[in-house]
Order: C-alpha cells, then structure tokens, then sequence
C-alpha cells in the first residue's frame, strides 16, 4: 500500500484526501496521512466573504464532518507543526515525531502579503492591532468582532477579494473605504471603463473609493495616512493585497522553488516523489491562488497516486473570475485587454454606467477569448457557457451581449395580425382560421367555439386569446342598419 | 352513456363514452379538459388497425391463427425452454399502462407460473429514480402525496424537468394561481408559462439543486425549526451543498446567480410553495441523486409534511403509480412490498398459496440486454410496452430480441415490438374492459368497461389465465374478472406500504375519492403527522454532482435531449394511428439553434442525420431560436429510422436502474 502525506489541511489538501478516497474508498491502495497546521478543520476558504458577510456561521463552511477522518481512514493530525522534509530517508518531521512517505503532497497554500505600511505591521511581522488580513477563519472572526454597523473600515486592496470582503463590511452597516493603489478596481481582470462601472455601482451600495493612492501610514485608533496627504478614518483596517505561496518548506528541502513550488504535468516537483497543488504551486508559470485550478490538480494527482489513471495530467485551468458580491453581478474570463479596433480581433463593447450595466466581448475565429459582463446576469451566464465549452457565438451577437435586456418578441398580437394558421389552442392544435370558419358557420361565442372545434377544452391558457378572436370578428362585421 | 378515465397520462382526465364518443366530465383532476390525444382516445376503438385475431410466425411470417393454436405455441415454447435452460429463461416486461389488476396478475403470473425471477417493465424507464429517491427521502413513495388540487392554492411552484403544458396539457389549470418557475434545458410550453425560466445544460440540474440549497442556507431561507423536528441528515447533506456557491453552480449549468437567487427567494416567500420532478430531471444515470437533491431543497424549506406545500414527482404513464405498486418490478411484490423482505415473502406466498418465490430479478434494460446471451432469459413476454422504439440503445434492443428463441408481444394493435415477435396476442384496450388505475395523486379510478370489444380480442387477464392452465396451474389461481383479481390484490396489498385493503369496486362505483393507503379511510395527503421512516422524520441525502456520462467532444459536439410532444402518447404504437393525431405531428423532428443547422449545412424543413455513438436517427430540421447552441432535442414518440432512442445511452442510475435518456453526445450531418 502506497503511503500519501498531504502537508497542509486546506482546500488543497481537503480535495486531495476526498479525490482520494472517492477512487479508494475502502483504503486498500493509499494510506493516508493529512498534517493540518491550523487547529481547527478545513474549511472552504471561497465561502469566507460570506462569513464577513453574515450569511453563513462559521461552522457552516467547514469541509468536513468531525468524524471524517476516521470515518474515511485518513490519519490526519492537526496543529503540529511540520519542520522538515527529509528526502532521503522520505520522512516529515513532525514535532517530534516522523511520518514516513512514498509519495508526499504539498499542499501549503498560501499566505497574505501586507503591503510595506509605515505601523502596519508589528516588530515580530504579524499585523499590528486594529489590522487584519482577509485570508482565514480565524481573520474573519477578527473582522466580525471588530465590525460593529455604523464602524469605518477601510479595506487595503481593491482586487477581487478586497471587494467581496469591502461587500460584505458594508452590507453589515459598516462605513467601508477601498484604499487601492491603481487607478482602477480590479485591473488584472478589467479595463478601466468596467472598472469605473463597478466602482460607480458599489459606491451606490455605500462603500468608498481612493484609487490611485497609496497606504503611507497606519495610525492605530485613527485610521490610514494616503500619499497624497489625505486620511481615511478606520477602526480596523482590512488587508488583501495580494498572496504570496508558501514554499519554504519546499526551498528548506532543496526543492525547486521560484514565486511557488515549481511542478510539471504531472505536478511532481524536481523530487518525483514530492508533489504540490493548489496555491502553494506553480505551474507552467501560473501561482493561481484560486480554487477551481487546486481541485483540478487534486483530481489528477488522485488519479495518479491512487493508479487510477496513472498517466493523468494537469493542463492548466481555464479560470472565470466572479465576483461574489450580493447585487453586485460581475463576470471576467479571458484577454479582456484588447482595444474596440483591434485588427485581429472583433471587439463588442456596450456601456451604461447609469444602470451599472458594462459588456466588453472579445472574439476570435468566432470564439469567445474574452469577456467582462457586469450587470447582465443572464449575459454573464451564456458567455460564460460559451467560452468554457469553446462554442462558436451565436451570430447575433448584441443579444448574446444583452441576455433578457433585448425585447422580446411581441407577447400578445392582435388576432387581426396573427396567420390563419397560427394555432390558438394548442391543446387541441385548432388554428385561427379553423376558429373563423367555425365563427361563419355559426359558432359566434366562445362557448359554441369550443362546441365546433375543442377550442378552450384542454388547459384552458386560450380562452383569451379566443374571446379576443370573437370581439375581432364580431367588430369586423358589417353592421345592421 | 358510460363514465371512465382516459387511456392515456397519468392525469387519468375523467370523460365519458356514449355511443362511441368521448366527451369530457368534470373531476378534480381535469376539470372538465381534454387535450386533443383524449379527444380522440375512441378512434382506436374501431380502428382497421386494431389486431383481432392472435398471430403466430410461419415461415418467417406472421400470420393469423387461433387462440388455441397461438397459446398452445406459447406455452408449448416456455415448458421446453424452462425445462431446458431453468425458470429464469423466461422473462416477462410490462408496462405502466396496465391496469392494476393486470400489473398484479402479470407479477403473480411471473412468479408463480413461470416461477421466474425475471420481470420489470418499462417504468422502470419512467417513475424509478422519483421512487427511489421518494423512498429514501420520507420512506415512501407515492408521486404526489397530496391531492392534485392542493396545487391550486400554492403561491409558488418549482417544477423541474416536466412539460406539461405538452404531456398533461388540463393538469396546468392547477399551476395558475401559482408563480411558476420552470427548470428545463428548453423553452417549452410550460417554460413559455413561467415567471422564472432556468434554463441548465443538459445532465447539470443535480448541481443547479445543490446550489438552490446552498442559496436557501446562505440567504436564510432554512426552515430551521422544521429541520431540527422533522428531519435528520442535513448537516451531510449541506457538506456537499456547501461547495456548490451560486457562481460555481452558474459556471457548470449556465444559470445565472441572479435567477438562482430569485427562484429560492420566490420559494421561500410564498405562501405555499411545492417542488415538482418529471423525466427531465429523473431520467439521467445520476437521477435517483439529481431527485433527492431537489427534495433536499425542499426539506430546507420546509415543504414536505405540511398541508399546503411539498414535493411531488408527476407520474407519467396511466398507472404509472400503481403499476409500480403491484409485483411487475424485478425487485417488488404487491403492495410496494420488498421481494428481498422475509416478512413481505411470507405473506405473498400464503395469499398466492404456494411455498416458493423466486427472488430479485434484473431491471428493464438489464433484462432486455441479456435477451439470448449465455445466461439471460430465451423467451419474453411483452405486456404493454414497446421496447424497441422506447428502450435506450433501441438497434440493440431490437438485435437482442432478435435472438431469442420464442417472443410473444400481447397488444392491441402491430405495434412495432409485435411485427418482431414470433407469437403476437390481440388484447382489449381501455374502454373494452374493466379495471382500476392509480393516478398520479395515489388516487384509485375505477375505470368501467362501456363498449363490447371486437371480437377475436381478449384481455390480458384471459392470456394469463390461459396460458397459466397450460403451464399446468390451477384455473382459479388466476382469475379472468378484472373485481376477483383485485378482490385478492387487496389481501395481497394487505399491511404492505401502498395498502390497497380498503378499496372496493363497490366504493369505487360510489364515486369515493380514495388515495392509498386505504385500511379503511383514504389517505389524500400523507406525511402530515410523521413521515414513514421508523423514526418519523424525512431524510436529507448526501449527493453530489456527476454530470453526464457522455460529454461533448471533436466527433460528437452537440447535446442530444428527448422528450414528448402533445399529440402522441409514449412509443406512439397507439396515437400515431390516430388521423388527427398522426396529421398533426405525423413524423419526428429535431429542434436546433438557426447557427447550429447553419453551421451543419442544414436549414429549417431539411432532413437531418442526427448521429451518436450508437446510431443514426433521421429527422426533419425545426429551427428554434431559444434551444441552447449545443443542445438539440428530439422527441420520441416515431418509428424506424426516426427512432430517438437509436441515440440515447443505456448508462444506467446505479439506484434506480434508469437509463440516460436525457443527455447524449451527438452530430448533425445532412442526410
């Protein structure tokens, strides 16, 4: 039996441990060891704006029931801490204990970055009082505390999750201030009009804005000094400016380490007995830092360490960022940097800041290679379907762009307008012009309509639709003198 | 001037018979509708495509014979096959629309006769993941276990994967109180009559379920009083909800997080609301789950149990639901007992009085696959059903048939499974003979014989009786009156879950209102006080999302769905000879996106190859603009090289046993 250590309890690890299990329910093929550093469960780190958000408990995104592991046979160990990996005798040190491996997983995550703030940070580099970054549960249970309705908060960092997080302070009556150092939100997934959309819109949802400004100083109990000599009053300040991957354990061990843990195909790292997933790995280039791709590595190197499939392999991960922002509907995919008149490309654009409503759509060879949509929620959807199943787009492409904006057909015409060979009754499949012939030999009421053609006698959705047809017919007779 | 119920759905629509008319009659169900297949539901009674005599294959042709000659064949084939090869090479399929009485006595006639274990029918392919999931769920399964009626007064209705505006065309007066919401890969009719249309990829609802949990926990809309006193599993079943955020979910099923949210917002806010399942959503290898999924939706909003709200499953065929109930599935006995039950076993056998009973046997599309291979059954009887247009995989279903020694098809017309078979027996339809269906509320109809049936024709009840006295049984072991039959399903249902002991013909006639389970009062609505598990409480299930077994790829880029059409009923064998029927809708079609056809060289009115890994179907080219661009639908109801189910996949739902109808990987080529 193959021996698997998965270091580090997270989304990456939690994934792998189920992948794993999914394919070995009965524990005959992989032993499994999971080290947690954290004392508590895995937990679904996506769900945490909805922690600060109030809508969900904390121990409603756990992962895992309390008796999973024993329940799925993994030996999982929780809170120790992992000191080192010693590749030749393939042993983790664990305190003082060692855990012997045959395949070893690194699935360390990673942790926040805090931006060079004078005061941010305190002598031993854990955020000074009153600051906290976005990054765990434990943060979240720092923020709730420290969010009472009516306390200004500014949130460092106008990226994805500084927003979702800025979302929910306000959503809990906080008075929340994004401090964001370029010029617009988001800029790695849009361009500055969509950026200057979204901040009109969650400006309209209370939250404030200073872009293009820089953090200078924390003042404790007051607040953020900008550059540009302004403050920003705050009780706590929230920070999410970015992740670094956790790679030193990796590095400590020789491994090959870049901006993350540098892994192939097959996400072995340069030690083929060593793995890594998820944010603590770097792939072809790309440190994600998001979930689907970690779940996406998990499910091949289950396939591969359980010998389910052992030539599985990882080819990167197509990534649509959402923003999960109550009332706010946001959705980028793909090269969105790409001007209207670009020669090799057909660009769409379509703006209506007054209604929060942004659409850029970039095509190629009749594909989707790229997307914002912001405030067409239907939009969002199909393009999104589009691009991830490489469909060619509709050739209507402004109601692709629009969704359910565009007009519909006209509901209810009017009997005059509609061909004799419009079914009315489609219960009993009886057109227009069986119902005017029925009419003329007789039948003028919706009753004796029903009688001669069935009309009205199945669901009944017609009877309008035939009682307008009566008063049209009747109206268009001659009348007696 | 007789009054009946229609041969058809499993709305069962009340209407009479005079003079070989059909005309409507009032009832709770219908109010007084009908849709044009009940219209004209008497033109098969004197049509010249009705079988009046048995016909028996000579020579490679089937041609006319008598009664005595075809059951002496008959009977003659099974004695030699059984005592050549064992009991279980005789198989037997039957069909959800035979009455109780005939689903009872096939099941009897099976066990007992044949001494087989191998039996199922083709619900097996219609009402088996809602019934599975329904047992798992409340520890019972009866489609609706509340009034149809009930649905008038709801102030929501989630109704999932079900088109009737086109499959029960009056059961929609009861949706219009009601603010609809529709989840159907197509805009039908009955998503044209919706507030809210979600529209998921084919094969994705289970995780368009999982994320509505998810939005009703994280919007605080869980009944949480409820949950703590009237059900248990929620915390399992949230652990997998709980990855299912709304933009994830939007991400695999192309629903929108705005309508996700609206829909459970809609749900939660009525004042009553219901969650209703048809084949959509059930008929899909994850289907059991993809159904439990949608009642863990409605567990969390406290639906079920309640008087004014719940979960309900729309029963397709006639007696969809009582046929599910009375011994004609491979792993049942009468009264929805359990054949692998000792206790069950033990009171079959003393009604039936005998001291054997064969065990649990295969599932529809397990029995038709084994057809003459080493080990499977060498002859089948068909009651009811036809297999080789409403099967999956149906090229296979036909090979396999055609490998049989001895196949025997009881119908009322040359349905496409009879001109295959080598012994074909001219049955009494509906308004010929006299029975008892279950609707789809668990309602027991007494349907009355009003016209004499041609003659030549005889019931099916008088096929197993005769060939029953052949196999050596005594005559009065099986009964040929319709009331003597279910005078001893009584006794047989007697204590089992769909208890059937207190319904008489006599209080049938009387015109009472019975839902099962009836000892002695009717039982309209279920669950109120506790639900049936043991310990009284519903059961959240833990599911998670599989996707379709079959996914797009270079070769097959599209998405094949079925379905029906309002104008024909199942195979067809019946409603495509109906004139006003068959010119209405008198061949099969695939519905495709204007830029789908565009892009396969195809246009509106063309014929169309529509092509998947186990066959080819030929259907004219309906261009519909709101079909997604990678789905194409076809319906079901056509014959011969217009067959859909030369596509479908006979993957099958490890619970239910139900194959994927739903969802297949296909191209179009112009033919």
């Amino acid at each position: 039996m193959r021996k698997v250590v998965i270091v580090g309890y997270g989304m990456a690890g939690a994934r792998l441990a189920d992948e794993i299990r999914r394919r070995d329910p009965e524990a005959e093929r992989v032993a499994l060891t999971v080290l947690g550093d954290e004392a508590h469960p895995a937990y679904n780190r996506v769900l945490l704006s909805s922690v600060v958000a109030g809508s969900l408990p904390a121990d409603a995104v756990r992962l895992h029931d309390p008796d999973w592991a024993a329940r799925q046979r993994v030996d999982l160990r929780l809170g120790g801490s992992v000191g080192k990996i010693d590749r030749t005798r393939r042993v983790v040190h664990v305190d003082d204990t060692e855990v012997a491996y045959d395949a070893l997983v690194l699935a360390t995550g990673a942790r926040s970055w805090l931006p060079p703030t004078k005061g941010l940070v305190d002598a031993d580099g854990t955020p000074a009082p009153g600051v906290v970054a976005f990054r765990s549960l434990d943060d979240c249970e720092r923020i709730i505390a420290a969010a009472g309705p009516g306390a200004p908060v500014a949130v460092l960092g106008g990226g994805l999750l500084g927003l979702e997080a800025a979302r929910g302070l306000a959503a809990r009556g906080c008075l929340v201030t994004v401090v964001h150092p370029v010029g617009h939100l988001m800029e790695r997934q849009l361009d500055a009009g969509a950026g200057r959309v979204l901040a009109r819109t969650l400006t309209g949802l209370g939250i404030e804005f200073r872009l293009g400004a820089l953090a200078a100083e924390y003042l404790p109990g007051e607040g953020l000094a900008l550059d540009d000599g302004t403050r920003v009053p705050a009780e706590l300040v929230v920070v999410s400016a970015g992740v670094r991957a956790q790679t030193a354990l990796a590095a400590e061990a020789g491994i090959e380490v870049d901006r993350g843990v540098l892994v192939d195909d097959a996400l072995r790292t340069s030690d083929p007995r060593v793995h890594a997933i998820g944010d603590c790995a770097q792939h072809v280039g790309t440190v994600s830092g998001l979930v689907q791709p970690a779940w996406d590595q998990a499910a091949v190197l289950a396939d591969r360490l359980t010998g389910t499939a052992p030539a599985a392999r990882y080819r990167g991960t197509t990534v649509v960022t959402r923003l999960k922002a109550r009332d706010v509907d946001l959705a980028a995919l793909g090269d969105v940097h790409v001007e209207v008149d670009a020669p090799d490309a057909e660009v769409l654009c379509f703006q209506d800041p007054a209604r929060g409503r942004y659409a850029k759509l970039v095509l190629r060879d009749d594909r989707v290679t790229g997307a914002i949509v912001l405030g067409a929620p239907d939009a969002a959807a199909a393009i999104t379907q589009l691009y991830d199943r490489g469909l060619p787009a509709p050739t209507d492409r402004l109601a692709l762009l629009l969704g359910r904006a565009l007009p519909g057909e006209s509901a209810t015409a009017s009997p005059a307008d509609l061909p004799s060979s419009a079914v009315v009754c489609r219960c009993n499949t009886v057109s227009k012009g069986q119902l005017v012939g029925a009419w003329r030999a007789g039948a003028t009421t919706v009753s004796a309509l029903a009688e001669a053609t069935r009309a009205t006698t199945g669901c009944g959705g017609c009877k309008d639709a035939v009682c307008g047809i009566v008063d049209w017919l009747a109206a268009s007779q001659p009348q007696p003198v | 001037m007789t009054d009946t119920h229609c041969p058809y759905c499993a709305l069962q629509c009340a209407m009479s018979i005079t003079g070989g008319k059909v005309s409507p009659r009032e009832f709770p169900t219908n109010r007084g509708g009908l849709c044009q297949k009940g219209w004209t539901a008497a033109e098969l009674l004197t049509s010249p495509a009705r079988l009046t005599t048995p016909l028996v294959r000579r020579d490679g042709e089937l041609r006319p014979a008598t009664w005595d000659e075809a059951l002496d064949v008959v009977a003659d084939g099974l004695r030699r096959l059984r005592a050549e090869h064992g009991p279980d090479a005789v198989g037997v399929f039957g069909g959800g629309g035979l009455t109780n009485e005939k689903s009872y006595l096939l099941g009897k006639f099976a066990r007992v006769a044949l001494g087989t274990s191998q039996i199922d029918y083709n619900g097996r392919f219609c009402m088996s993941s809602a019934a599975a999931a329904g047992n798992r769920a409340f520890g019972l399964d009866r489609g609706m276990p509340f009034p149809v009626t009930d649905l008038d007064g709801a102030g929501a209705v989630l109704l999932v994967g079900g088109n009737p505006a086109e499959t029960m065309p009056p059961f929609v007066q009861h949706l219009r109180g009601a603010e609809l919401i529709v989840v159907d890969p197509r805009r039908t009719a009955t998503a044209e009559l919706a507030t809210l249309h979600l529209q998921p990829a084919p094969g994705t609802d289970l995780a368009l379920a999982l994320g509505l949990l998810h939005v009703a926990v994280a919007d605080g809309h869980l009944d949480e009083d409820y949950r703590r006193e009237r059900t248990t599993g929620f915390d399992a079943a949230w652990r997998i909800a709980a990855s299912w955020w709304p933009e994830r979910v939007e991400r695999v099923t192309g629903v929108p997080v705005a309508d996700q949210r609206a829909a459970v917002r809609v749900l939660a806010e009525a004042r009553g609301a219901y969650v209703l399942t048809g084949r959509g959503t059930e008929q899909h290898a994850s289907g059991s789950d993809t159904v439990s999924a949608w009642i863990n939706l409605a567990l969390a909003l406290g639906l079920p149990g309640r008087e004014g709200s719940g979960y309900g499953c729309l029963t397709g065929q006639g007696n969809g639901q009582g046929g599910r109930e009375h011994g004609q599935k491979a792993d049942q006995l009468p009264g929805y007992r359990k054949i692998d039950d000792p206790l069950a076993r033990e009171h079959v056998r003393k009604v039936w009085g005998v001291d054997e009973l064969p065990g649990p046997g295969r599932s529809a599309y397990e029995l038709l696959d084994a057809l003459g291979q080493p080990g499977g059954p060498k002859a089948l009887l068909v009651f009811g059903s036809n297999v080789v247009v409403s099967a999956p995989r149906a090229a296979h279903v036909a090979d396999r048939l055609a490998a049989l020694d001895l196949l025997v098809v009881a119908d009322l017309v040359l349905s496409e499974t009879a001109a295959l078979a080598d012994v074909v027996l001219p049955v009494t339809q509906w308004a010929e003979e006299s029975g008892t269906m279950t609707n789809l509320e668990g309602r027991v109809l007494l349907r009355q014989r009003a016209v004499a049936p041609p003659e030549g024709v005889r019931s099916d009840l008088d096929v197993l009786h005769g060939l029953a006295v052949r196999l050596g049984q005594p005559a009065e072991r099986f009964p040929t009156e319709p009331e003597v039959v279910f005078e001893e399903l009584r006794e047989a249902s007697r204590g089992g879950p769909a208890d059937y002991s207190g319904v008489s013909y006599e209080r049938l006639r009387r015109g009472e209102a019975l839902h099962w389970p009836v000892v002695v009062d009717s039982t309209p609505r279920l669950f109120l006080d506790r639900f049936a598990h043991p310990d009284g409480r519903a059961r959240f299930v833990p599911v998670d999302h599989r996707g379709p077994a079959e996914l797009p790829d270079a070769e097959y880029p599209l998405q094949a769905t079925t379905g029906r059409v309002l104008r024909h009923y199942q195979s067809g064998a019946q409603t495509r000879l109906v004139r006003e029927l068959a010119e209405a809708e008198p061949e099969t079609y695939v519905e495709v996106h204007p830029d789908t056809a565009t892009r396969a060289g195809l246009a509106e009115g063309q014929l169309s190859a529509v092509v998947s890994r186990r066959g080819r179907t030929v259907a004219r080219v309906r261009c519909v603009p709101s079909m997604r661009l990678d789905v194409v639908f076809l319906p079901f109801h056509f014959p011969g090289e217009g067959r859909a189910n030369l596509l479908t996949n006979p993957v099958l739902d490890p619970t239910s046993r139900m194959p994927e109808f739903k969802v297949c990987a296909v191209r179009l080529e112009p033919v």
